[in-house]
């Protein structure tokens, strides 16, 4: 009994120093906790001068005249490679700004582990850190958790990849970098019957994932509109993404010779391995997700061959804009970025132009940087790597151009 | 209890620690709730507070199934999500019959209960048949189960009530359901519960806790209580006695397993999408290291395990890319120095040392 | 025709989980403990045997018996640090701080090797027709049924037969009594676990070679349905486990093949429900009536 009472006593002192550790971190921004309910005090806890020591992040060069930008992504755990690449690509735009010398960002990455419950902490935590934009969720799910928060919040949120129209519909002020899932399926359904030559389709997607789901929903619509024949669908889900061999088999038998594959590369390349260890060969088609197998590595690029996919961003594209941020991810990372990379990138890029086109200062609070924002977001056109002259439409999503390329000896090749 | 006038030191031990533990969760609450008032909260302990009462819950439950009970449940988070999403789907529902919102949350949190409580009934009836390590393994397997059957589920609601529909092919979408103008989607399958309008409060959690702390409390010290610790001593001799083994092993299962599905309900009320892979094993893992680390059967320990390591990776947000790695170190440390003999003795050693020169 | 094609692909699979039901369950039945880290220490031999194959341009056969020796270390290690201590604590206790070591090799490797999957070269490519072309065996999946019918046989072999073996049957069946014939139990344990995790170093490549992708995440969910095999089957039993393991993989590609793909899954863990419900203990358990 004794023993137990002293662990008790541990445990309660343990308890009581984390919780006056937590409130002692942030002494300043405890009066920002509640921005929408007391607009009036705005005005006064605005100046983000007596900033928290928050060492790890690079170097702010005067706290007074800097953009706290929140990030959150999934950093660990399953899907932890979309959030850090997202995040990756948004800390070099920020150094890229940073080093022009005009305005001055800070990004602050938070871990959600693609989980809603985590995301609303990490959504927390920024907004006691001082956040005044929210550059995230980086995946759908936990987007739809937070959004509402950042709405209610008054706090502008730009998802980069977060593709799901019920991430952005009915809140005003949460914005798309990347094209919704519907609009993706259904470019991509009018591309085939349009430009391609098949007459059966079969489909494998993943159907706990809302991304996935959303994208063949879409496709399944519009291929029923124009007649296209859907001879196969199979699904799978998390725990059992790590084997095709009987969706690929199912779609052989049933004679498809276009496979669609609404899903995200790492699967994909499982499902081309398979196809290929049972020698078929049909052609088969992504979608944005798709983009980054190329830079698996490791991955036989043969295998991929012919592939094709609807994709905002490639890697190996000409322009000089993508060859300089590839080869400086390449550098700090070691790894080729994927399009959540870019996506991120172009995040901040957009929050840049919209602060710069509505006169923003980094003494605004969350909320007046909000409405600021959202003053000129519709009116901005931005260039970025996931498309030139972007525009917003007034419910968040995003207006470019979906480009389709087929991989030809391990390289995109518009066709 | 008759004898009021005894006073303090004629209660019973057990008496004096249940009665610490209910004055401990008021402190608590009262004490949150001052600081949340003069502003001294932060943001990301706020936001903490409901999930936290809701692994309270969760782990007060499953310590009745695993420390009162004896039995090790490995899909604990399966009653959870059936909670979730029964309140989630009568509570979305209910919108326009009950407008004031703590009313309908406190019914969610009743169906939730009462739908967890049936599945506790489904599963609990072939699973207490078995002992051990396999019972351990069809408990999690019923937790996948339900997590995967939950992920098929697509339900609507309109002028013409609740629509319901099983995705199982994969194939069915939200608009198969036919929902009228003005309907609205609950849960679409694999996308999970989406725009559920979040009404759970931490006033709800503290209530909550309150309610299952004075369920599981009271069962332990009734007549059925020491019969469930009778089968968890020793099987053979309890049915020896005649103790009726299903009935009281059905009553333990079934109660936690309703206490874990309003526990579900608010946390599912308590996030705007909430998805069913949430309810995974890792979940049932999470609340079975919080029963183990506060002591088996031990109610308040279970109250702050869950507490401390629920705000710990939150801390640790500080450390950044090394957060789950540090968590992982230090779960393995805690579970050393609380299970090793070595280190037992010694803390041991040093208490009895000062309690001796107290008396001295 | 097609039948036989979802039965191949079920065997294939199902010889993986085999083998990693065989190290679980050699090390429940000597240790008496459910080692939930073992999954991980599936994905650490996989990421060993890529990255000497990748990086260093080893052959694959040298992986291979480099990610054994890496993973045969590991796994003493790890029962040496986080294991042995708790000998004599609570079930439950060892059960958790396994979870904490899972969490443990999850996070290291993401540090590690970071979360951009891998893709592995198998370590044998290439089908071979049957049927004039009709149907097709990947090398791969015929070498994971013979490298687990080796693994299975040689086990059986090892702990009937020589001292060691049957030290761990000795400790497995009463520690105390063990101890008391002049066995070093300690000692006894260590190996069982070297055993285990060279076994997981083995399946790490082979069933990287049949899913050819590499997570920081690759190994926990085999790693659950292996457990589930090795229950399936009859935990401690090597041939139930070897049983276990097969009917896992053909049921769950049958399943998939003919019911739903959503639902393989939970159709495998019902099929574990009833079958435990008309074998309390596995399909080639022992069922040990408790003593008075």
């Amino acid at each position: 009994m004794k023993k137990k009472s002293l662990a008790a006593m541990l445990m309660a002192g343990a308890m009581c120093l984390s919780l006056l550790a937590s409130c002692a971190s942030d002494p300043g921004s405890t009066g920002s906790a509640a921005p929408s309910q007391a607009p009036s005090q705005g005005t006064q806890e605005s100046q983000p001068a007596g900033e928290p020591s928050q060492g790890s992040e690079p170097s702010a060069t005067g706290a007074s005249g800097t953009f706290k930008l929140g990030g959150i992504g999934p950093l660990t755990g399953g899907a932890a490679i979309y959030g850090n690449n997202a995040m990756n690509g948004a800390q070099i735009a920020v150094d890229e700004i940073n080093a022009l010398g005009g305005m001055q960002f800070v990004l602050n990455p938070q871990d959600d582990e693609h989980d809603g419950e985590k995301s609303v902490n990490a959504y927390n935590t920024l907004k006691d850190w001082g956040m005044q934009a929210l550059i995230g969720t980086v995946t759908t799910g936990p987007s739809l958790s937070v959004g509402p928060l950042a709405f209610q919040d008054r706090i502008f949120m730009l998802t980069p990849s977060a593709s799901s129209t019920d991430t952005v519909s009915g809140k005003d002020n949460v914005y798309q970098v990347c094209f919704t899932d519907p609009n993706q399926g259904f470019r991509s359904a009018e591309y085939i019957d349009e430009h391609m030559d098949v007459s059966k389709i079969a489909i494998i997607y993943k159907n706990d994932d809302a991304y996935s789901q959303g994208i063949r929903d879409s496709f399944a619509a519009e291929a029923g509109n124009r007649g296209m024949e859907v001879v196969y669908e199979g699904t799978f889900t998390t725990d059992t993404q790590s084997d095709f061999s009987v969706q690929v088999s199912a779609a052989q038998s049933a004679g498809a010779d276009l496979v669609y594959l609404p899903i995200y590369y790492q699967p994909a390349s499982i499902i081309l391995n398979q196809a290929n260890s049972i020698g078929y060969a049909p052609t088969f088609f992504g979608v944005d997700g798709m983009d980054g197998i190329l830079t698996m590595v490791g991955f036989d690029t043969k295998l991929a061959e012919g592939v094709m996919l609807l994709s905002p961003f490639a890697a190996d594209a000409e322009d000089a804009r993508t060859q300089s941020f590839v080869s400086e991810y390449q550098k700090r990372h070691g790894e080729t970025p994927n399009q959540f990379a870019a996506d991120g990138y172009d995040a901040v890029y957009i929050i840049y132009e919209a602060l710069k086109a509505a006169n923003c200062t980094p003494d605004m609070t969350a909320e007046q940087i909000n409405d600021a924002i959202l003053g000129v977001i519709n009116t901005i056109s931005v260039d970025g790597l996931t498309g030139t002259a972007m525009t917003w439409a007034t419910d968040g999503t995003v207006n470019k151009d979906p480009r389709a390329v087929v991989i030809q000896d391990g390289v995109y090749v518009t066709p | 209890m008759g004898r009021v006038n005894r006073g303090w030191k004629g209660l019973k031990k057990s008496t004096k620690t249940d009665f610490a533990t209910y004055l401990g969760v008021i402190a608590a609450f009262v004490l949150v709730n001052a600081l949340r008032g003069g502003g001294m909260l932060s943001s990301s302990l706020t936001g903490q507070l409901v999930p936290i009462c809701c692994y309270i819950v969760m782990a007060l439950s499953l310590n009745l199934t695993v420390g009162v009970l004896g039995e090790l449940s490995l899909g604990h988070a399966g009653f959870m999500s059936v909670g979730a999403f029964s309140g989630i789907i009568a509570a979305m529902s209910l919108q326009r019959a009950i407008p004031f919102a703590p009313v309908r949350l406190a019914v969610a949190m009743a169906v939730g209960a009462v739908f967890a409580a049936l599945a506790g009934v489904v599963v609990g009836v072939p699973v207490l048949r078995l002992r051990g390590d396999y019972l351990a393994i069809v408990t999690l397997a019923f937790g996948q189960i339900i997590k995967d059957l939950l992920t098929c589920l697509l339900v609507g609601y309109d002028s013409d009530g609740l629509h319901m529909a099983f995705n199982l092919s994969g194939t069915l979408t939200i608009n198969d359901l036919g929902l009228k103008e003005g309907g609205i989607a609950i849960i679409k399958g694999a996308q999970g519960a989406t725009g559920t309008v979040t009404i759970a409060s931490f006033a709800a959690g503290f209530v909550l806790i309150m309610i299952a702390l004075a369920v599981i409390l009271n069962l332990v010290h009734s007549r059925s209580g020491r019969a469930i610790m009778a089968l968890r001593d020793n099987q053979i001799a309890a049915e020896s006695v005649g103790i009726n083994v299903t009935k009281y092993k059905m009553m333990a299962f079934v109660t936690s397993a309703a206490l874990a599905g309003a526990a579900g309900a608010l946390y599912g009320l308590n996030y705007g999408n909430l998805l069913a892979s949430k309810f995974d094993f890792n979940t049932s893992i999470l609340v079975l290291v919080f029963v183990v680390l506060g002591g088996l059967g031990n109610m308040w320990g279970s109250i702050i395990a869950a507490t401390v390591l629920y705000i710990l990776p939150e801390l640790l947000r500080e450390v950044r890319d090394y957060r789950m790695l540090v968590y992982a170190i230090v779960l393995i440390l805690v579970m050393l120095a609380t299970n090793n003999a070595a280190i037992k003795g010694f803390f041991a050693r040093i208490f009895r040392r000062e309690k001796g020169g107290a008396v001295q | 025709m097609e039948f036989l094609n979802y039965l191949i692909s079920g065997i294939s699979l199902g010889s993986i989980y085999a083998i990693i039901a065989l190290g679980y369950t050699m090390v429940y039945g000597i240790a008496k403990m459910l080692n939930f880290a073992h999954g991980d220490v599936i994905m650490v031999g996989g990421y060993i045997s890529f990255c000497t194959v990748f990086y260093l341009g080893l052959p694959s056969w040298l992986s291979v018996l480099i990610a054994m020796a890496v993973c045969t270390v590991l796994g003493v290690v790890i029962e040496g640090l986080a294991y042995k201590p708790l000998r004599s604590a609570p079930s439950l206790a060892v059960l958790i701080t396994a979870i904490g070591v899972s969490y443990f090799l999850q996070n290291a490797a993401l540090l590690i090797w970071g979360a951009t999957p891998k893709v592995y070269v198998p370590v044998v490519e290439g089908s071979m027709p049957l049927f004039g072309g009709k149907l097709s065996i990947s090398y791969v999946s015929l070498l994971t049924v013979v490298v687990c019918i080796i693994i299975m046989v040689g086990l059986t072999l090892f702990t009937g037969k020589t001292k060691m073996g049957k030290a761990m049957r000795a400790c497995s069946e009463d520690k105390g009594a063990a101890q008391l014939m002049g066995i070093n139990v300690n000692r006894t344990i260590s190996m069982t676990f070297a055993i285990g995790s060279a076994l997981a170093a083995v399946a790490g490549v082979l069933q990287c070679s049949f899913i050819p992708m590499l997570e920081p995440t690759t190994g926990s969910m085999p790693g659950i349905k292996a457990f589930t095999a090795a229950v399936f089957g009859g935990i401690g039993s090597i041939p139930g486990a070897f049983l276990g393991g097969l009917l896992l993989g053909i049921i769950e590609s049958l399943a998939k093949a003919y019911i739903s793909t959503q639902l393989a899954n939970s159709i495998v863990f019902a099929v574990l429900i009833i079958v435990l419900l008309v074998r309390p203990a596995g399909l080639l358990g022992k069922y040990v009536p408790e003593k008075v």
